[in-house]
């Protein structure tokens, strides 16, 4: 039986990935986010699952207005990072896993949530900042990936307690996986921010404090919060958030909080990073 | 029109239908410039390139102007926007600055986010907005 054995929250700041691209992670500004994530990739490192689920939303990259869905899963053999107006990042391919990635899809219907397929889908810097944030700069990823896009920027989205839900499904089906593999389940995005507008730059640290305590605490109390409030009080692009409580559904109803690091600013965000390990 | 309980939210646009069926041509525009090809072609000449696309002059000119702020008013998504500033090869802030009420330089963008970004008191209602 395949076992989930750890989720981590991660922001997916693109600024991230041009840093360690363009070899500047020495630079004073960047210095305490990099120092911050020795630690977590120390953590990593001991901790390599068969395959990582990652729950990331695409930035108009693969998916725009002409066709976006709420829910979809990469099932590819291979995922490509895409050209996102600068060139695509040099960064490894991704080997995909379609055998639970199909698992996953049928999984979940039968649970009704109605998944789209991606056979063929370049991924963002949502999807490969945080393989660089946890592993570095590899000549190949030492994972498999399953993508798994959320629709956060094009509302209507999903609340923030179908996202639990649609985890609590995802922790099911892996349940149910014949064979004896580990899985790793990351949520991304967020913390607090807003990109667009004259409030430009708005963060909110103590949000964000509530939200990452309520991870481990009170995962409910984070799946029951309007996304009006996530606008208003992290910013129009802070609910990013809700792709975490898709984390946090698929671990066990206990888990212990290994590592957390907070750091301002990272770009015009709230960087934010969290690991869960589940317990028995 | 429907009203959102975040249209009291200051400086904040969300996408969301009304903001989809202004920003469409808009935003589809942006988006082809995820392709090298069209970044090219777009180089060359601005307007040529612009008048392919179904926008009315007013969002035209935004574009050639880079009046990000007004973009937003003119129904793009930041997430679309930004693909105009890669285009340019500035960084972001550069944008977020220009967008800020009052504008900021890259400069004073960045060292608002080192002194702990933008603080939320005083930003979540427009009556209260010192925006």
């Amino acid at each position: 039986m395949a076992k989930i054995i750890a989720g981590m929250g991660t922001s997916h700041v693109p600024g991230v990935g041009a840093a360690m691209d363009n070899g500047k992670t020495d630079e004073a500004y960047w210095q305490p986010l990099f120092a911050g994530f020795q630690p977590l990739r120390d953590w990593h490192k001991d901790n390599v699952p068969d395959v990582n689920i990652i729950v990331f939303n695409d930035h108009a990259t693969s998916y725009s207005l002409d066709n976006y869905s709420t829910f979809t899963i990469g099932v590819g053999e291979e995922f490509i990072p895409a050209d996102e107006g600068w060139g695509p990042r040099k960064v490894p391919n991704l080997k995909g896993h379609p055998e639970l990635a199909w698992h996953l899809v049928e999984s979940l219907m039968a649970d009704e949530f109605d998944m789209a397929v991606a056979g063929s889908l370049e991924v963002d810097h949502g999807c490969t900042v945080p393989l660089s944030i946890a592993y570095d700069q590899p000549d190949e990823w030492p994972t498999s990936v399953i993508p798994l896009c959320v629709n956060v920027i094009q509302h209507p989205l999903p609340t923030a307690m179908r996202c639990y839900k649609l985890g609590q499904a995802i922790g099911r089906a892996v349940a149910s996986f014949p064979d004896d593999i580990t899985v790793g389940i990351w949520g991304t995005g967020g913390l607090s921010h807003q990109l667009g507008g004259e409030r430009a730059g708005v963060v909110n640290p103590e949000f964000d404090k509530t939200f990452l305590d309520n991870l481990t605490a009170d995962p409910l109390a984070n799946a029951k919060i309007p996304h009006t409030d996530f606008i208003r009080d992290a910013g129009c692009e802070g609910i990013e958030m809700i792709m975490w409580n898709v984390m946090r559904g698929a671990l066990n109803d206990k888990v212990n909080e290994i590592y957390r690091f907070y750091h301002i600013p990272v770009s015009a965000t709230a960087y934010g990073a969290i690991i869960l390990e589940n317990t028995d | 029109m429907t009203t959102r309980d975040y249209d009291d939210v200051p400086g904040t646009y969300v996408l969301d239908s009304r903001t989809y069926r202004r920003g469409y041509h808009l935003n589809m525009f942006l988006m082809t410039l995820n392709k090298a090809e069209c970044r090219e072609e777009f180089s060359q000449d601005e307007a040529g390139y612009l008048a392919k696309f179904k926008l009315s002059d007013e969002q035209k000119q935004a574009v050639l102007d880079r009046e990000y702020l007004s973009l937003l008013h003119l129904g793009a998504n930041v997430y679309y926007a930004f693909k105009l500033v890669s285009h340019d090869r500035k960084p972001p802030q550069v944008m977020y600055g220009q967008m800020s009420r009052p504008e900021l330089s890259f400069e004073e963008f960045q060292k608002m986010m080192l002194s702990g970004g933008r603080p939320i008191e005083g930003n979540r209602y427009k009556d209260e907005s010192n925006g």
